[in-house]
């Protein structure tokens, strides 16, 4: 716990570092709407975690601040002399408190009330002479030694010892080659070249930590707040093992904090609402990392209600962060992603947890400043998967150089897409009122010429040059025009001086394996220099892929996958619905196949012998056809790709309808069409299902009629039930009430009572499936 | 006041830096260009396994611009807010002692030397201008802003 407060404690005087500049800037001008956020996130911050740690001061302190300044960011109030006063007092208070924490004294003495007092509309400005001036409070805080940051930068110091040992490796190398030397000569540097290599591995792993140490504090916090919240939540934890750089992990930290206090709060229901939409009491929160390539992603899953996109539309449409005409045009997807617009929640009260809007905009912030992207994943009724990806390092990332004349850059490999050659048969481009236009595979890309951004002379033809398809985290697709492509690296990282940040254009500068200082591509930068407008962008994009497809070669976006018995396979993106992850005791053979439960659905499980199926867990995809799903079980997700290759058609038909080469390889092609027949068949359960009223007194229609009825795809009713009935049962002789739908006589005698007689022997059971299979068709 | 001064030559004038502030003295082989960036950025080169901005005074001083056709040119590097810079000078001198504390000039200079001057200190080879280095980084557009 005292770590914890340290954390706080070092995290909060950092902001406040951050701040001060902020606070002063904010005061010359009150609608300057950055400052104010800057101020508000600080606020919310300090409140988020106060009310953790029990801090009940702080926590009313940084709360009526934030309320003030919600109101003026919500516009239903303005920023004032006395208002911008009232909030500097209240941070320069928290300010003291926090120092006051750090040194473990007790809490600084006066009325916080009157602070408080003082943020009201139309209160007298009283409260300011009360605060410290907050340089003095900071000047105190600078002081303390912080151990962490000391350790990392002694880290980073070995680091970059490393890296000039390397640098002077590849220097003698190069004089060893130029002179002749003697082969113990060449020995013995072999083997200080390969000290070093091993030197270097060994001190990127020192800066790794187990993702554990940030795990390790969820479920208390977790508890503690269903626990506030009068909610039940169980937290199931994966994959604590995965190691992360330190320094990512503290980056993740915040983010991490805000979603699952988001999950707990907004997703996860009150017991008594979950169990009237059919839930177990508990909730469940799923939180998951894994290592996949060079990136770590973190899973956030709960079963609460879901995100209603449609209600984000109508938030955003109300907070005018978004054009009607515009909304109407969001995927579902898109509208999801709303949620990561600043100001805007689905909450409908707001709570001392969260709820203010402020919070996805954040986290999304945070994430993506470390290169890395939040996705956002719903069902409302089924709950919300959020899904962290970032990239192992901060400080290594995987680039490729490309070059303008002699002068080479990096660009992060991240936000590559793809790599095209301009005069490819699959690529045109055109000039449309001096912009570039590039169609890709039908695909229209805006192109700019990176020579023409940097405004460098280029040494090759525009249509000999190479385009490389970026996508800036968040935006969407532009092309970039180079004049060559070289190398994929894996290059250190390290930030650029101010003045040449300033371009806009540059992430960072790293050093290439001859020493020389290489330029790193910011590539959502380069857009923005470049005139290409990411956000209208979008829509243009989608509006040309769709006319393109049909002239163009068709792509179909598939999900590469591993099944059980190691096939590389694919499967239509469209039909999966989404991935499960269920025990093996839930799959279990019955009437005639197997069949797996899924929450509190049995669905028919494809892609799996009983023996193959692992001890513990059991991933699937739940394929849907917009009418009934099935599963479909595999070993793991390989990557998404596209059908670009001919597909080669099986000879017959069955679970596989050809195959393909997908990224080089080549992979099963499944038949979702063939699956969906061959396991939902005639037992297809609609949608909506024919109902059929029995009479509930008649034991026999009950017990022995009532499962032929409900196999043949009726849903059964009782003689009181309101619902209308399209099929009515009964045995002749009986009266009933109504003339609803059609009906059924069953008699007891084999033999019809005469030639007028309609009704079937109750023993005749093909007769009663024609019967009730015609009543289905009626309909 | 006792500070040693490290005396420089830019544009064709000798002026004196802090010698606390400036780290090294060395010689750049390598420019990398940055394109897009503000003028008085000459371009980057590297010292060791660092990335070292170099800035060209006479471009920050307003005085024209440094010829770097030559290849070889001589640089102070100076540490400011983390990051390495290395300025380009015509001459690295010699290494004084300050025997006086900066005196305002009343003189009017070039307004270059006017944004970047802490004034005029006295050394054993007579009054030199001591500059700030911070001025010579932010460069001409910092200061107007």
């Amino acid at each position: 716990m005292d770590d914890l407060i340290a954390d706080f404690v070092a995290e909060c005087r950092d902001m406040l570092e951050a701040l001060g500049g902020e606070i002063v800037a904010w005061e010359a001008q009150p609608d300057d709407r950055s400052r104010l956020d800057s101020i508000f996130r600080f606020v919310h911050t300090v409140k988020g975690n106060c009310g953790f740690f029990e801090f009940p001061r702080l926590e009313a302190l940084s709360h009526a601040a934030e309320d003030a300044l919600a109101d003026v960011r919500a516009g239903r109030r303005q920023a004032d002399g006395a208002l911008v006063s009232a909030v500097l007092a209240v941070i320069d208070r928290i300010g003291e408190m926090i120092a006051a924490i750090d040194a473990g004294e007790d809490m600084p003495g006066g009325d916080d009330s009157i602070l408080i007092a003082a943020l009201a509309p139309g209160a007298e400005n009283n409260a300011a002479p009360l605060a410290t001036p907050a340089a003095e409070v900071q000047g105190k805080a600078t002081a303390a030694p912080r151990t962490i940051r000391l350790s990392v930068e002694l880290l980073d110091r070995v680091m970059s010892t490393v890296s000039d040992m390397v640098l002077a490796r590849n220097e003698l190398a190069r004089r060893l080659r130029e002179s002749q030397s003697d082969v113990p000569v060449d020995g013995a540097f072999e083997r200080l070249s390969a000290i070093i290599a091993e030197m270097r591995d060994a001190i990127t792993r020192t800066r790794m930590q187990r993702i554990e140490n940030l795990f390790v504090a969820l479920p208390r916090m977790v508890r503690d707040l269903s626990a506030e919240l009068g909610k039940q939540v169980l937290v199931d934890i994966e994959g604590g093992d995965v190691e992360l750089d330190r320094e990512m992990i503290e980056m993740i930290r915040d983010p991490l904090t805000h979603i699952i206090r988001n999950a707990v709060d907004h997703g996860i229901e009150l017991p008594a609402e979950r169990l009237k939409a059919g839930k177990r009491e508990i909730g469940i929160l799923c939180i998951s990392a894994r290592q996949s390539g060079n990136q770590i992603l973190i899973d956030i899953q709960d079963d609460g209600r879901g995100i209603d996109g449609k209600r984000l539309v109508e938030k955003a449409i109300a907070g005018g962060t978004l054009e009607k005409s515009a909304a109407a045009q969001l995927s579902p997807r898109e509208q999801l992603a709303l949620i990561f617009e600043a100001g805007l929640s689905t909450a409908q009260q707001v709570t001392a947890i969260s709820g203010r809007g402020v919070g996805m905009d954040v986290v999304r912030s945070n994430v993506e400043r470390i290169g890395g992207i939040v996705e956002v994943d719903s069902t409302p009724g089924q709950g919300t998967r959020m899904t962290l990806r970032v990239p192992l390092t901060l400080t290594i990332i995987p680039a490729l150089t490309v070059s303008i004349g002699n002068q080479h850059f990096a660009i992060p490999r991240s936000a590559i897409d793809e790599i095209v050659r301009a005069n490819g048969e699959s690529v045109t481009l055109e000039q449309l009122g001096g912009a570039g236009i590039a169609t890709i595979r039908g695909r229209r890309v805006p192109e700019v010429s990176l020579a023409g951004i940097l405004g460098l002379e280029s040494g090759v033809a525009e249509k000999d040059r190479t385009l490389i398809v970026l996508r800036p985290a968040g935006g969407d697709v532009y092309a970039l025009a180079v004049d060559r492509i070289h190398d994929h690296e894996e290059l250190v990282v390290k930030p650029a001086a101010p003045a040449v940040m300033a371009t806009g254009l540059y992430a960072g500068t790293t050093l290439a394996d001859d020493g020389s200082p290489i330029l790193l591509f910011d590539p959502a930068g380069l857009a923005e220099v470049g005139g290409v407008k990411l956000e209208t962008q979008e829509r243009t994009a989608r509006i040309a892929e769709g006319p393109a497809l049909d002239t163009g070669p068709r792509t179909i976006p598939v999900l590469l996958f591993r099944g059980l018995d190691g096939a590389r396979r694919a499967v239509g993106l469209a039909v999966v619905d989404r991935i499960e992850e269920v025990a093996r005791d839930a799959v279990k053979t019955a009437a005639g196949q197997l069949r797996v439960q899924v929450g509190e659905t049995i669905l028919p499980l494809a892609g799996a012998q009983t023996a193959e199926l692992g001890a513990e867990k059991v991933r699937l995809f739940r394929l849907n056809d917009g009418a009934h799903e099935i599963g479909y079980a595999f070993s793991e997700v390989i990557d998404f790709a596209t059908i670009e290759h001919d597909v080669i058609h099986a000879d017959r038909p069955g679970e596989i309808s050809g195959v393909s080469l997908i990224d080089g390889e080549p992979a099963e092609l499944i038949d979702a069409h063939w699956l969906f027949a061959h396991h939902v068949g005639t037992t297809a359960r609609l949608a909506e299902p024919l109902v059929c009223r029995l009479p509930s007194d008649d034991p026999w229609m009950q017990n022995m009629l009532r499962p032929i009825v409900e196999a043949a795809g009726y849903r059964v009713v009782g003689d009181d039930s309101e619902v209308e009935a399209d099929l009515v049962i009964a045995s002749q002789g009986d009266s009933i009430g109504s003339d609803e739908g059609r009906t059924i006589w069953l008699r007891t005698e084999p033999e019809p009572t005469g030639k007028k007689d309609a009704s079937i022997y109750r023993y005749d059971r093909a007769g009663l499936l024609m019967a009730l299979k015609s009543a289905g068709r009626a309909k | 006041m006792n500070e040693l001064l490290l005396v420089v030559t830019i544009g064709g004038e000798r002026v004196a830096l802090l010698a606390g502030v400036v780290e090294a003295v060395v010689e750049l082989d390598t420019l990398i260009p940055v394109p897009r960036a503000a003028a008085h950025v000459a371009g980057l080169s590297a010292l060791r396994s660092r990335v070292l901005t170099v800035i060209d005074c006479m471009r920050s001083l307003e005085l024209g611009i440094t010829d770097c056709s030559d290849g070889i040119r001589e640089a102070a590097v100076v540490e400011l807010d983390g990051h390495h810079y290395a300025l380009l000078v015509d001459l690295v001198e010699d290494v004084v002692e300050a025997q006086s504390n900066p005196a305002p000039l009343r003189a009017a200079m070039g307004p270059g030397w006017e944004r970047a001057s802490l004034g005029m200190v006295e050394t054993e080879t007579g009054p030199l201008l001591l500059v700030d280095v911070a001025a010579l980084v932010g460069g001409v557009e910092t200061k107007a802003a």
